[in-house]
């Protein structure tokens, strides 16, 4: 938690993070930004997805539409913030030389990601009959 | 004759501004997608003012990431090998997604 405080302060003070290690390879930091950006589209499509939950299953009790688009836009916040926070970590890893930071977070998004479709297809069932 | 006279240094084979600009314009165009499906949404249920107001904010910040979008893009042609993104741009790319979802949840509720 302390470390996330810290990275966040990293996220604005540009000149900390110049001070740190030598700089890399350009191509090594686009290579980054790249994935920064992958991560930010991720977190785009599961927005985007809570808007279709709400606009394209009309027929879905009020209570499972909106939690379903409500939990869809709560993993695109999680998405695009650890997209920030791992694009910094990343790139102080590079100054310093480091061994890139794993994560557990690509695991964990994408069991979210299944067990939200099978909520759909089961609510999606159950709500046409009922 | 061999071209091991010109600097290798002039020559990048994984065009990697070039790709990185794209990346960038990819995520524009996904953005564009939420904006829509922001304004339908909006315009869908009975339009009442939260939901107008709350499409329109969606809009002003898909405007404001596309500001940052090109402002990168232009950093990326402006040089030969170009700055690595600072902090505070991917912050701020960032803060317009979160925005855009906090919007799309006063849409949706």
């Amino acid at each position: 938690m302390i470390d996330f405080v810290r990275n966040v302060r990293l996220w604005f003070v540009p000149e900390e993070v110049r001070q740190e290690g030598g700089t890399p390879d350009y191509r090594f930091s686009l290579a980054n930004e790249r994935t920064f950006l992958a991560w930010l589209r991720t977190a785009l499509a599961l927005i985007g997805g809570g808007f279709a939950v709400d606009q394209f299953l009309p027929d879905l009790r009020w209570g499972w539409r909106v939690g379903l688009a409500l939990a869809l836009l709560a993993a695109g916040v999680l998405c695009s913030l650890r997209a920030v926070n791992h694009w910094a970590r990343c790139e102080r890893a590079m100054r310093r030389g480091e061994d890139l930071p794993v994560s557990r977070f690509p695991a964990l998004l994408s069991l979210v990601v299944a067990v939200v479709a099978v909520v759909m297809v089961v609510v999606v069932l159950v709500g046409w009959e009922g | 004759m061999s071209g091991t006279d010109a600097a290798p240094s002039d020559r990048d084979p994984g065009l990697q501004p070039e790709r990185t600009r794209l990346a960038w314009r990819r995520t524009t165009l996904s953005g564009t997608v939420v904006a829509v499906l922001a304004a339908k949404t909006a315009l869908h249920g009975g339009a009442s003012p939260v939901s107008v107001l709350a499409a329109a904010l969606c809009c002003v910040f898909w405007l404001a990431f596309l500001r940052i979008a090109h402002g990168r893009i232009t950093t990326l042609a402006a040089a030969n090998r170009p700055r690595a993104l600072t902090p505070p741009h991917a912050a701020a790319a960032t803060l317009c997604m979160l925005a855009l979802a906090v919007c799309g949840a006063f849409l949706v509720l």
